[in-house]
């Protein structure tokens, strides 16, 4: 038994967690030496940082502030921290997840260098793909227990995530024939300064989505996908009331609430906090979205029975599993969680859903609940705006998919012309600004 | 000549407490903790203070129980806001409250006491140069320490590694306590130095500033310490800058009465509030990023074991 993370720093075990343990508002080197245990003076370690930086090809300016970086060279700290230590044993938690397949190939690259200096990596993923591509062992967790231990290069994608999931996935089925209708959700020449200390600048951002279409948008992490949810659902005012166009009525100036009576829903990616008030009931965390154009209102007055009708529509059409009928809101798993606050805005029959991460951290029996539940909702005439960072999800029910970068929406490729390469491409910035993708790329 | 020589000695004895407390709370933020009971353990830092000198007749051993006092309603706030996880604003504003009515307490057996105030320096042939030198080589010991106290803590917060993981603490608890550092107890020393300084800086009033001790005589400097915290953007350099400022301000507006300026001496005592603003304002649209509060202020943190 190790008795905290400095005895295990200790006896040579190097840790690269997925949520980075990086402090915002101090420097590189001040962040390094954080994770080191002080024997040598700093100006030493800065000096080894920038020797063992170089040596790895993970360049980094120990004078910058944390704040300051991209996504990619803050992972590079953690990793160069724990080399600082010389480990010889690294564990990587989901160490790809904010990273763009170029960033990630570079990562491999570094990794295969570990191996062969004799270092041992336990390298947690749910990539089927970069196991295969990486792993000489892999062992399958599945709800706590080890359920297989194999030679993932003797294994096919298939046969692994098999293993993963037990059983097979229920399949997504898109109704054979979808029609699109109307432009209803129009964004043209959408640009925002950021509002936030760590913000992304949108800029120029336009794009038509018809009813009876799904466009998926993605890209890495942290690129402007925040802002533009926040642009979209009327949580950040636009200047100009015609870059938001929603059911063909300027709404850039609109509130979230006069946006919700256009039929608009808006499902944010932050589940507690942002999707629900956690410490609320679920019935009130209905209310909450539901009040501006759901009849749970009369006269001031809330219709307890209405929102309770609510939860338990949801819970049916979309099989919330809770302990009781009206739990709070942070009882519930998060798959359920989502599937909640998915189904309580779908239930609205909205003109208009706007989704970001709908199946973020959520086991695979609710995401295709929740994937099959966007389709039929495209399927009957709504418009769905799907950001996430899974490519999988997108392939599956996209209709075009688009790529954030740097504040900026790529043109949208239709699905069946949208290859992993071309995405990556674009998620690391190719297409749209060569410089700044090599920058991003090759730093 | 005089005169200026006059006001600047006034203004150094009004700006050292508000320079000593604010120093020791500029320490307890940097660790992420908002202590708001400032006022609260100046006051019983005075009151003990004076006691400790008018028992023992000793301005040393006064200023030494004002720091125990300081530091032991300092314990109080950490055993609630830290070891409780109480809200932290709340745990303050109690503190202070719970410090005003202590401090009358202990202090009811000496009002209408006197004592022997703290001896300013004297050099011969230093201390008579005409202008600066009673302002450089004729102070209390009480002026000399709280600049020394303003520069150890710059030292010690951007040249030492206990005082980097003290900024990490501020900064991200989280990370720091995954990194393997005791936050919790590294805030409460952070709390307790907020505490002895407070402490320190409410003994000065008695034992230098005037030598007797009325209830409430702290008069809300430790509201102004709180304010020149944040008037400082956190960094003991502009802290300095601010504690004078201020100082100069409420000195001003007394020689200003004085002269019969037709401002309303409210509102000159308002200036340095107004200033905090202003300052806060100008520092917020300066920097494009990154946040000038330690990010962590004021938020509870519980480990999980």
């Amino acid at each position: 038994m190790l008795s905290g993370p400095s005895e295990a720093r200790r006896r040579g075990i190097g840790l690269v967690f997925q949520h980075f343990s990086l402090f915002d508002n101090l420097t590189v080197a001040e962040n390094v030496a954080l994770g080191l245990d002080g024997r040598e003076s700093f100006k030493d370690m800065s000096a080894r940082l920038e020797q063992v930086s170089k040596i790895y090809g993970l360049p980094l300016d120990p004078r910058r502030e944390v704040w300051q970086l991209s996504v990619g060279e803050r992972q590079r700290i953690e990793i160069v921290r724990a080399l600082m230590q010389d480990p010889k044993f690294l564990i990587l938690d989901e160490p790809t997840a904010v990273l763009t397949p170029q960033e990630a190939d570079q990562l491999f690259i570094v990794l295969e260098r570990l191996k062969a200096e004799g270092r041992a990596i336990l390298y947690i993923s749910h990539k089927l793909e970069e196991v295969k591509r990486l792993c000489d062992t892999a062992t399958i967790l599945r709800g706590g227990r080890k359920v297989a231990t194999c030679n993932p290069r003797l294994e096919t994608a298939a046969s692994l995530a098999r293993m993963m999931v037990g059983g097979e996935i229920r399949e997504v089925k898109a109704a054979s024939s979808r029609k699109t209708t109307v432009p209803r959700l129009v964004v043209n020449d959408l640009s925002l300064a950021p509002s936030e200390a760590h913000g992304v600048r949108l800029e120029h951002i336009s794009f038509e989505l018809k009813g009876g279409e799904i466009l998926g948008i993605a890209g890495v992490a942290g690129n402007g996908q925040d802002e533009l949810f926040a642009a979209l659902s009327g949580e950040r005012l636009a200047k100009d009331p015609g870059t938001v166009v929603i059911e063909g009525i300027a709404a850039g100036h609109l509130s979230i609430t006069q946006r919700r009576r256009l039929g608009a829903a808006f499902v944010p990616e932050e589940r507690l906090g942002h999707g629900t008030a956690p410490r609320m009931k679920l019935s009130e965390n209905a209310l909450l979205t539901g009040h501006a154009a759901s009849g749970m209102v009369h006269r001031g007055f809330i219709d307890t029975a209405a929102t309770l009708k609510t939860v338990d529509r949801a819970t049916e059409t979309f099989d919330v599993r809770k302990a009781k009928r009206d739990p709070e809101a942070a009882s519930l798993s998060g798959g359920n969680l989502q599937k909640f606050i998915v189904g309580r805005e779908i239930l609205r029959n909205p003109a208009v859903l706007v989704v970001s991460q709908p199946t973020w951290g959520v086991d695979a029996g609710a995401a295709a609940v929740i994937r099959q539940a966007l389709l039929d909702l495209a399927t009957a005439g709504a418009a769905v705006l799907v950001t996430s960072q899974d490519l999988d999800e997108l392939a599956e029910i996209a209709d075009r998919i688009a790529v954030m970068f740097h504040g900026k929406l790529s043109a949208p490729l239709a699905t069946s012309e949208a290859s992993r390469e071309k995405l990556g491409l674009l998620m690391g910035g190719s297409s749209l600004e060569p410089k700044e993708a090599a920058h991003a790329v090759g730093a | 000549m005089e005169l200026v020589e006059a006001i600047i000695l006034a203004v150094l004895a009004a700006s050292t407490p508000l320079l000593i407390a604010a120093t020791g709370e500029l320490v307890t933020e940097r660790s992420g903790v908002l202590n708001l009971g400032v006022e609260g353990m100046m006051i019983v830092g005075a009151a003990c203070g004076f006691a400790g000198a008018w028992l023992t007749g000793s301005i040393f051993i006064g200023a030494l129980f004002g720091i125990v006092a300081g530091t032991m309603m300092s314990l109080i706030f950490a055993l609630m806001a830290l070891g409780l996880a109480v809200n932290q604003v709340a745990t303050g504003l109690a503190l202070t409250i719970l410090g005003v009515g202590l401090s009358g307490l202990i202090g009811a057996r000496f009002v209408g006491e006197r004592i022997t105030p703290a001896v300013h320096l004297s050099i011969p042939g230093l201390t008579d140069i005409p202008l600066v030198g009673r302002v450089l080589f004729g102070e209390d010991a009480f002026v000399y320490v709280s600049i020394a106290l303003v520069v150890g803590v710059w030292w010690f917060l951007y040249r030492t590694r206990a005082g980097l993981i003290l900024r990490a603490c501020g900064d991200n608890h989280v990370s720091a306590h995954a990194l393997g550092y005791p936050v919790l107890r590294i805030r409460t020393f952070a709390v307790m130095f907020g505490g002895a300084c407070a402490g320190l800086a409410g003994a000065y009033l008695p034992l230098a500033y005037t030598p007797f001790f009325i209830p409430g005589m702290t008069a809300g400097r430790g509201w102004i310490a709180l304010a020149l915290v944040v008037f400082s953007s956190w960094r003991p350099g502009r802290l300095v800058v601010g504690a004078y400022l201020f100082g100069a301000v409420t000195i001003l507006q007394l020689h200003a009465q004085g002269w019969g300026v037709g401002i309303p001496s409210q509102f000159m005592s308002a200036l340095p509030y107004l200033a905090t603003i202003i300052v806060l304002v100008m520092l917020s649209r300066a920097r494009s990023g990154g946040s000038t509060a330690p990010a962590a202020l004021g938020t509870v943190f519980v480990p999980d074991r």
